[in-house]
């Protein structure tokens, strides 16, 4: 094929996955009537549409009640994740091998089977409505264990043993000499845990009823298919643009980690 | 009893701070994932509605399991989705690793292009494809119609409404998988490919006989991925058509959460969680079987 062919080709693969976002964005602008069009110009651009969902829905508090859920999350994953990362890798201890293969087990369960005991167990323990509901599940995740383990594997012994030596704990060495050392591991586990649970919309429309308390991808999923947009589609498409426009801004400037953190874990999987 | 006082020296050479150190997972792991587990095969023998006391049924719920057409349904149109996401999703993802491997210029930018729809929201995507969907007014038909041809109902007729939905996950997905293949291609040694020029083998004979059964392990990671991603298809039906038109595009997953959240039948609900989680075993399975003694025979 010649190479002209080839960008073509690539060209065309641009448009397809690029331009519905950009179409996205601007007919979030448009006025109802021109919505279905294809062009991307209007000669009447206007914030209306994300005025009447700012004044129907909470899209701000929803949006701080993403961001608290995700940073606990991803902050959590990462102090308990490399404690038990470095405990399987780094110490010796009875047990040791029976607990990896569990933790290997547990990721081969599908959540199907755990969702509905998970939600009793919140509804039991007072935690539905409230943001420790959302982050109770997923603070440690096996994958995170995995990745943090095979990472610290890699790791000199002596290193650890010289810091004992001079009178480290293990927390010191942990945090203050290995971290330093882990991060292409630290922002891999970060962005996809970060990324999971800021996407996620199943577990917050289970454990999450009262509005104040949504996510953002929850509340938009229930502006668009509970009537409040009234069929308005640019309403619609302007609460969609809300809820992308956070992603677009943190991939734009880290692309390269979001791609490579996703096709490590893909093949590792 | 030498046994036991090996296992207590054992326990004793070991660090303690080991054991501190996976405390607060073991915690976890009980409430998160050990009681949920032994609580799902206790609920499955019962009938409750979280408000009133469980009531022991027995295989109640498994025996009207299997003669609940929607449940049947439900599985179907989750197989059907994976059918046609699959093979589409592999193809085209190939295609594009392809054309990116050939290329050198721009390279970043096109990959990074193509990986958008990965990172963002599902909700975000399953919107805006329900726009350009829309029968009417939707981008799609106007330039099927500006071109001559009829419109389609995408997601209107029960026949069109499940491809549609797994078009839409093709294009969310596929990048994640143009980079996997992108990555599998780069690992290729080239002195291959050369030894087959100098033997005089077309391009397309190399692309049989080298590229892909060079790219075996990553098509089974992807078949693998996919079949697992696919299997907890929600948000779009979801969102996009509630399941409709007239049940096409109810997927096990959505069914299981009306049964759970919406009716309260947690008892039932959990069986068919169980019986879905046991099919989905039994399908990733068989596909690694096949896919492995497809791997020696080459």
């Amino acid at each position: 094929m010649t190479r002209i062919g080839i960008y073509i080709l690539l060209m065309v693969g641009l448009i397809v996955f690029g331009y519905p976002f950009v179409w996205m964005i601007s007919a979030s602008l448009k006025p109802e009537l021109e919505i279905g069009a294809l062009t991307l110009w209007s000669s009447d651009f206007s914030s209306k549409n994300y005025e009447l969902v700012v004044n129907r829905i909470p899209v701000f508090r929803a949006l701080l009640n993403s961001t608290i859920v995700s940073v606990s999350v991803t902050i959590s994953v990462l102090i308990f994740g490399s404690m038990v990362g470095f405990a399987l890798a780094k110490m010796r201890f009875f047990g040791k091998e029976i607990l990896f293969v569990a933790i290997l087990f547990t990721m081969m369960i599908p959540f199907q089977i755990t969702m509905i005991p998970q939600y009793i167990l919140m509804v039991w323990l007072g935690l539905t409505d409230t943001y420790l509901g959302l982050i109770a599940p997923y603070a440690m995740t096996a994958l995170s264990i995995v990745l943090f383990r095979q990472f610290f594997m890699s790791i000199p012994q002596a290193l650890i043993d010289a810091a004992r030596v001079d009178g480290c704990s293990d927390l010191k060495i942990l945090f203050k000499i290995v971290w330093p050392l882990s991060r292409p591991v630290i922002v891999t586990v970060g962005i996809l845990t970060f990324m999971t649970v800021w996407n996620d919309v199943l577990w917050p429309i289970i454990v999450i009823r009262e509005r104040s308390m949504m996510t953002m991808p929850q509340l938009v999923a229930l502006f668009v298919t509970g009537g409040e947009a009234e069929g308005q589609l640019g309403a619609m498409l302007a609460s969609a643009t809300m809820l992308a426009l956070p992603v677009i801004i943190a991939y734009s400037f880290f692309q390269r980690y979001f791609i490579d953190s996703m096709a490590t874990t893909g093949l590792k999987g | 009893m030498k046994s036991v006082h090996t296992l207590i020296s054992r326990i004793r050479e070991s660090e303690k701070n080991g054991y501190a150190f996976i405390l607060p997972y073991i915690i976890f792991f009980c409430l998160f994932i050990a009681y949920p587990l032994i609580f799902s095969f206790i609920l499955v023998f019962h009938r409750w509605n979280i408000v009133t006391p469980m009531e022991w049924i027995g295989l109640r719920n498994f025996i009207r399991l299997f003669q609940d057409p929607l449940f049947a349904r439900a599985i179907i149109n989750t197989l059907i989705f994976l059918v046609l996401h699959i093979p589409l999703q592999i193809v085209i993802a190939l295609f594009f690793a392809l054309l990116l491997n050939s290329a050198i210029k721009l390279r970043g930018l096109f990959r990074s292009v193509y990986f958008f729809p990965v990172v963002v929201s599902g909700v975000v995507v399953t919107i805006l494809w329900a726009q350009l969907y829309n029968y009417e007014n939707g981008l799609f038909n106007h330039i099927l119609t500006a071109l001559g041809f009829s419109a389609i109902p995408w997601l209107v007729d029960p026949a069109f409404a499940m491809p549609s939905i797994a078009i839409m996950a093709t294009w969310k997905n596929v990048g994640l998988y143009i980079v996997l293949f992108l990555v599998g291609l780069q690992t290729i040694p080239s002195y291959l490919y050369e030894a087959a020029e100098i033997d005089g083998a077309s391009k397309n004979y190399q692309f049989f006989k080298i590229t892909l059964p060079m790219l075996n392990p990553t098509i089974v990671v992807i078949f693998i991925l996919s079949t697992i991603g696919g299997f907890s298809l929600f948000i779009e039906p979801y969102i996009m058509t509630g399941g409709g038109p007239m049940n096409s595009t109810l997927s096990a997953m959505l069914y299981i959460y009306n049964q759970a959240f919406s009716f309260n039948h947690m008892g039932y609900a959990a069986a068919l969680g169980f019986v879905f989680a046991l099919i989905i075993l039994f399908v990733v399975t068989l596909q690694r079987r096949i896919m492995e003694t497809e791997d020696y025979s080459t």
